[in-house]
């Protein structure tokens, strides 16, 4: 008996994409719930705690919201760029990027603009110009010279990461902080519109219009068919007359610019100050989120929430459980393996072969 | 009979949608060297990795010196003594020669005995004339460099049967001879040779026998001075005649397509089209005919505007950019690639969008917002295409890939003349297709000419050139040797030039 992988020849059904994306899902957690086993906790417990409180509680409710935001912003980015085959693994750093234009804008350029009207458009300006700015330098890396935009946006990540701290802990500390590695709070007129006293503010409804932006963005737009084309086959887009590597270097910066406006939108909408490592990795998550909602813009808005749910619910069971926080990448990363492997059994088959 | 060291027997590979070797019988004689000679596609390359274990023939066997054997990977064919230079090199870039080699070598331990290697390197080098240092790293060696340290591979593996894909297609002509110097030492010690190719003069140059592919079966093996090149150009290209159409006299007009002194280089940086001028009028059929390999491909992406290039390209009298796609397809220019599912399609979009690759914002008469795009309103013109042009297909939805490659083909077709093209470039239009499909895209083509489009038609098929064109172009290592009239009288003089001969003027 041989095993033999063989290529289906026809697509995959949406039920099948569907169930097979649920499973990955399922899969996921019963690793996962081993691992909780292993740890001496009662992974139903867990799991209880884990749904039960972002979902099913108002002020839970809230929070996953709130960090539905930061997601939703990076996943919008890497769903634009992954349509175009390109791998934009930097939502990252593109993200700190964009916190540290806000802050520049709010803190040294603009501070002395006291409209929130003025001074808001501006620093988002900022945040996205930067972002997109390091989207760009991968771009054209890419472009210019063949180097795999993989490594180059991942390694940009370590570099926005450190300029942040750098910044933080040296020229940028607030003299009053008590030598806390944090910068001075935003001015007023450089925060978002607050809803509720727990922090509901006007990003949350910007990062859902952005998920419109991008929806209209690939499906009605020239900019979206050329997106199609070339991410399918470069040399067809070259043949069909597009300028590839000017595409490359354009969706990278508007990748770029969609995760930098979620920097943006977290400094003048949740922190109020830049500070370092305030990330738990939003632009890793985004990664998974997008692939779960196969780079559709609307669906990535509701597995973004339930993402957000899941930080959480995982912070929360941290608290009661005392079960670490880093599960939370353990769960990500099983769910990534596992939708990996759901992915090549919609596009190959197994058959055993008598020998 | 001497002894016989291989011997393929029936073997038989198929692939989704091609038979690639078609119950091919050949024989390898110890010393000699034996010339595989075919188009592209013709199946040689099949039947030598199938030799080398990275196939498996679906039916057949294979024998090493009289003994049947199982050739499971590239491994158990080393321990066959068959070695295999493929057309990519395996060689690792940051190692130096000697590490190269001692790497493939079978039972070193943990640390290769590098300088063990070393030495006999130097003396195999010295031995075949293969002036390497082992010492260099990969990276700084010149394509040849890196062929001979490959060579030097096999050699230091003590092969015994060497299978050299298209080795000469990255070599300058001196690199060439060179090589035919060490493939005739390595035969003297016993070594036998087996020579992937598809030019015709180093097939003579270098080989003793020589085996002739053609759409994956053998057509004929011959002993060396049994022939010249020009029954092999025969042999090679064929007169399978698939249909008959007939044609009305062209009326040729104003010349569409004025091409000056074009030089471009292939691939691999060697000049493939070298100081072609030649001229296409509405209304006729300019066919390119030679054999696969002469600068046909590079001078067409050269005229689309795929390729660089120097020299002269016009479209109706207008000087046109190198490398702008855009500015030929501005004045009308409608371009058949020969790999249409590479270049002139995407596989994983749906049809309608397939035959609209490029005429949404480029067209005047379908010109929408420039910026905006709506997928619906490409729906109704496709349905219209789609009926015209009679492809098969169960939805618009269908994704491209799914399509056998004569439906693919006629999105190609539908797509590029339905941009009402002033001239059009077609290579191979026609390969890989059923008879069914072959005669389809005959007659589009045909009434296209017939409406006045200029028409450059590149083919590897004699046929193909006779049904179809008015006059007949011989390309010839990126020249055009002569031109001729498309029938059967002029066929011998066709042969000539195919293999090099120029017509003689008068």
């Amino acid at each position: 008996m041989r095993l033999k992988i063989e290529k289906r020849n026809e697509s995959a059904s949406t039920l099948s994409v569907l169930s097979m994306s649920v499973l990955s899902v399922v899969v996921s957690l019963v690793i996962l719930g081993f691992i909780i086993l292993s740890l001496g906790k009662n992974p139903i417990d867990a799991y209880i705690q884990l749904v039960s409180w972002p979902f099913g509680t108002i002020a839970g409710l809230t929070q996953s919201l709130i960090s539905m935001t930061p997601l939703l912003f990076t996943s919008l980015g890497l769903v634009l760029a992954f349509k175009m085959k390109l791998w934009n693994i930097g939502a990252e750093g593109q993200f700190y990027m964009g916190a540290f234009g806000a802050t520049w804008g709010a803190l040294f350029l603009f501070n002395h603009i006291s409209n929130p009207w003025i001074m808001l458009p501006l620093i988002a300006l900022l945040g996205a110009g930067v972002g997109a700015g390091w989207g760009t330098l991968a771009g054209v890396m890419k472009a210019r010279l063949g180097v795999n935009e993989i490594l180059s946006t991942l390694m940009l990540n370590y570099v926005a990461i450190y300029w942040v701290n750098y910044l933080v802990y040296g020229p940028w500390r607030d003299p009053a902080s008590y030598n806390f590695p944090i910068t001075a709070e935003f001015p007023k007129a450089a925060i978002l519109p607050q809803y509720t006293a727990n922090g509901i503010n006007l990003g949350m409804f910007l990062a859902i219009a952005a998920s419109f932006f991008v929806y209209y963005l690939l499906k009605w737009t020239r900019f979206g068919f050329e997106i199609d084309i070339s991410g399918d086959n470069p040399k067809a887009a070259e043949y069909a007359g597009i300028n590839v590597k000017k595409m490359i270097v354009i969706v990278m910066a508007v990748s770029g610019a969609l995760s930098g406006l979620g920097g943006m939108m977290q400094m003048s909408g949740v922190l109020f100050r830049l500070q370092p490592n305030f990330s738990p990795g939003y632009g890793y998550t985004a990664i998974i989120i997008v692939l779960l909602a196969r780079l559709n813009p609307f669906v990535t808005v509701v597995v973004a929430f339930l993402f957000g749910g899941l930080i959480v619910g995982t912070q929360q069971i941290q608290l009661f459980l005392q079960i670490p926080f880093s599960l939370v990448n353990a769960f990500q990363g099983l769910l990534l393996f596992s939708f990996v492997a759901g992915e090549a059994l919609l596009h190959y088959k197994l058959r055993w072969l008598k020998a | 009979m001497s002894d016989i060291v291989l011997k393929l027997s029936g073997i038989v590979k198929s692939f989704p949608g091609v038979l690639a070797n078609d119950h091919v019988n050949f024989t390898l004689k110890k010393g000699e060297v034996h010339a595989l000679l075919g188009e592209n596609g013709a199946g040689k390359t099949t039947l030598m990795n199938i030799t080398f274990g990275i196939y498996r023939q679906d039916e057949g066997e294979i024998y090493i010196n009289g003994e049947r054997a199982e050739i499971t990977s590239p491994h158990r064919a080393m321990e066959y003594g068959i070695g295999m230079i493929q057309q990519h090199f395996s060689l690792v870039p940051s190692f130096s020669v000697a590490e190269n080699i001692a790497l493939g070598l079978k039972g070193s331990k943990i640390s290769p005995k590098v300088d063990l290697v070393r030495k006999k390197v130097k003396d195999l080098a010295e031995r075949f004339g293969l002036n390497v240092n082992p010492d260099s790293r990969i990276w700084q060696l010149s394509a040849g460099e890196q062929q001979r340290v490959e060579i030097l591979k096999l050699l230091y593996m003590n092969a015994q049967i060497m299978i050299l894909d298209e080795p000469t297609a990255i070599l300058t002509p001196q690199e060439a001879t060179n090589l035919f110097k060490t493939i005739k030492e390595m035969v003297k010690y016993g070594a036998s040779v087996i020579f992937i190719s598809h030019k015709l003069k180093e097939v003579l140059e270098v080989s003793d026998r020589i085996t002739v592919m053609r759409h994956g079966k053998v057509i004929d093996t011959l002993k060396k001075d049994e022939v010249s090149e020009r029954i092999l150009a025969k042999k090679m290209v064929g007169r399978d005649v698939v249909l008959k159409i007939l044609k009305k006299p062209s009326a040729p007009k104003k010349v569409e397509l004025e091409v000056k002194d074009l030089w471009s280089r292939g691939d691999k940086g060697i000049y493939a089209v070298r100081g072609v001028s030649l001229e296409v009028k509405s209304g006729e059929i300019l066919g390119i005919a030679g054999v696969a390999g002469n600068g046909q491909r590079e001078l067409a992406e050269s005229i689309y505007g795929l390729r660089k290039y120097t020299g002269e390209v016009k479209i109706e009298g207008e000087t046109m950019r190198p490398l702008s796609v855009v500015s030929r397809m501005k004045s009308g220019v409608a371009y058949i690639p020969q790999d249409r599912k590479e270049v002139a399609l995407c596989g994983g979009l749906p049809i309608y969008y397939n035959l609209f690759l490029k005429k949404p914002f480029r067209v005047p008469e379908f010109y929408l917002n420039p910026y905006l795009f709506n997928s619906s309103r490409l729906k109704r013109p496709s349905e219209q295409l789609v009926n015209e042009y009679l492809i098969s297909t169960s939805s618009l939805n269908l994704e491209v890939k799914y399509l056998s490659g004569g439906n693919m083909q006629k999105v190609v077709l539908a797509r590029e003349l339905s941009l009402n093209p002033k001239l059009i470039i077609a290579v191979h239009p026609t390969r890989g297709l059923d008879v069914g499909a072959i005669e389809f895209v005959y007659k589009i083509l045909l009434k296209a000419r017939d409406n006045g489009t200029a028409i450059l038609l590149v083919a590897g098929d004699l046929e193909e050139i006779f049904t179809l064109s008015d006059r007949v172009a011989v390309l010839y290592e990126g020249e055009i040797i002569g031109y001729s009239k498309p029938d059967e009288s002029h066929l011998e003089e066709i042969g000539l030039m195919m293999a090099g001969v120029r017509k003689v003027k008068k």
